[in-house]
């Protein structure tokens, strides 16, 4: 999983986040898994009900998972995982 | 190091908190930002305990709100680990915003109160690292009909009694709500209150009051700016009387009230609800000093053209003698006054929209000008 530069002094200054798998994970099991030990990580990624936040955008194979099965989406091992930050007002 | 005597004015913005000092309330320096690019609707300077504690709600747009403190005026700030402020699992509820951070009574240190949004009260018995949600307002039954107002629906102001266990929370859109029992029961109080907007406009709760404050000399003694409406109550909001005789306009978002003085109130009134601007596009703070009879209009100081206007919290006093009043508008002008009000200075000009001002008068052996720190600013 990639992250955006503003968010890796919450992952101990790591941009790129790994997390082992057998086989197909969820987006979901993968973000439970990198930011398990990284709480202020996670709570900028998700709410406490766990949905992501509005302006995040979370990206597999050039896709935003909104457009897929959002949470659901499923993540073959190797992939990337992009987190970007939409930018948007004045 | 030698220590002296000085006054932090805290000043949240849509973009970012700054820090301002001053040795005698009428020159100030400025530094910051903190947070840059996150907003700063809350401030609580909690000088209890022997510390001075500064607690700010931040809210970036894409990671979310959460409450940071620093214990050495901005040097540095902390993020408690799991958050401050978290709702449980089984609200099925997520934090949106900070809207109030109150330090409670120096009988009670440690305990800090909060007001979100969604409309919720908390509690805090460890000086604000970790507040516990008000169960006995969140499981009230009028919730689900309560609304909200503009800026989200928002508990965003907390009166907490110093000597016993009444508390009064005012929300929007839904009203006053007093507890006798120290959170644990809530009954809503807006006899006498109107929401003009509503069809019943007189209804048992649903006002959008905007603002209350306690007097700090008279037990019982309230007062409100409601979304049209400036109102005193005498018997702990049991009943509403108008005390907007005499103001220019009855709408406005602040209340202020003396640190130690009965009957001494400030308010900074706008035009109407559909035209939000200082009446004719002057800006001025009225104070009462007799509760509401009359009001006298302070604006020595203040541009003579200013359309922007001040926010619920964006206004605060001191507990000097004579007070201080301070306030910032939505055009980034913050102007504060060493003698409740009679002259006012500009302390900046130009910052991003002023959500909220709180002052403190602290020893300190210098205020820094300092930078967040990574984690803070990636909020």
């Amino acid at each position: 999983m990639l992250l955006p530069s503003v968010l890796t002094p919450l992952a101990g200054g790591q941009s790129i986040l790994t997390a082992p798998a057998d086989g197909p994970v969820t987006v979901r099991w993968l973000l439970d898994a990198v930011t398990g030990d990284l709480p202020a990580l996670s709570r900028r990624l998700r709410d406490e009900t766990g949905a992501v936040r509005r302006y995040v955008n979370i990206y597999v194979s050039g896709n935003e998972i909104r457009r897929l099965q959002g949470l659901g989406t499923e993540v073959e091992p190797g992939q990337e995982v992009l987190i970007i930050q939409s930018v948007a007002g004045g | 190091m030698a220590t002296s005597e000085s006054y932090v004015l805290a000043i949240g913005t849509k973009k970012g908190l700054w820090l301002a000092s001053s040795p005698d309330r009428q020159n100030w320096s400025l530094s910051g930002p903190h947070f840059l690019m996150s907003e700063i609707p809350s401030i609580g300077i909690d000088t209890r305990e022997g510390r001075t504690r500064i607690l700010v709600g931040v809210r970036s747009e894409h990671w979310g709100p959460t409450v940071f403190h620093s214990d050495d005026l901005g040097e540095t700030w902390t993020e408690p680990e799991n958050g401050a402020i978290r709702f449980p699992e089984d609200t099925d509820a997520a934090l949106e915003r900070v809207w109030q951070i109150h330090p409670d009574a120096e009988s009670r240190p440690g305990v800090v109160w909060a007001g979100c949004e969604p409309i919720s009260v908390w509690k805090s018995t460890d000086g604000g690292e970790h507040f516990e949600l008000n169960r006995g307002l969140w499981d009230h039954p009028h919730r689900s009909e309560w609304g909200a107002g503009y800026g989200g629906a928002a508990a965003h102001s907390i009166v907490v009694n110093p000597a016993g266990d009444k508390v009064h929370v005012a929300m929007s859109t839904g009203g006053v709500y007093r507890s006798l029992d120290g959170g644990t029961s809530w009954e809503p109080r807006n006899k006498g209150i109107s929401a003009r907007f509503n069809p019943d406009p007189y209804p048992e709760f649903g006002q959008c009051v905007h603002k209350i404050a306690a007097d700090s000399a008279v037990d019982g003694r309230l007062y409100a700016q409601n979304h049209h409406g400036v109102y005193r109550s005498d018997d702990d909001a049991e009943n509403w009387e108008s005390i907007a005789e005499g103001l220019p306009a009855d709408f406005g978002f602040v209340m202020l009230t003396h640190p130690r003085r009965a009957g001494t109130a400030w308010v900074i009134p706008l035009k109407a609800d559909g035209e939000r601007i200082p009446p004719d596009g002057k800006l001025a703070v009225h104070r009462t000093d007799d509760a509401g009879a009359s009001w006298k209009r302070l604006d020595a100081g203040l541009p003579q053209a200013e359309y922007n206007v001040v926010l619920r919290d964006a206004a605060c006093v001191d507990e000097a003698e004579p007070a201080g009043v301070y306030f910032g508008t939505r055009g980034g002008s913050v102007y504060a006054s060493a003698d409740e009000g009679e002259h006012f200075t500009e302390v900046a000009s130009h910052l991003p929209d002023v959500l909220c001002v709180r002052v403190a008068a602290v020893s300190v052996p210098g205020l820094h000008a300092k930078q967040p720190s990574a984690a803070a600013a990636s909020v």
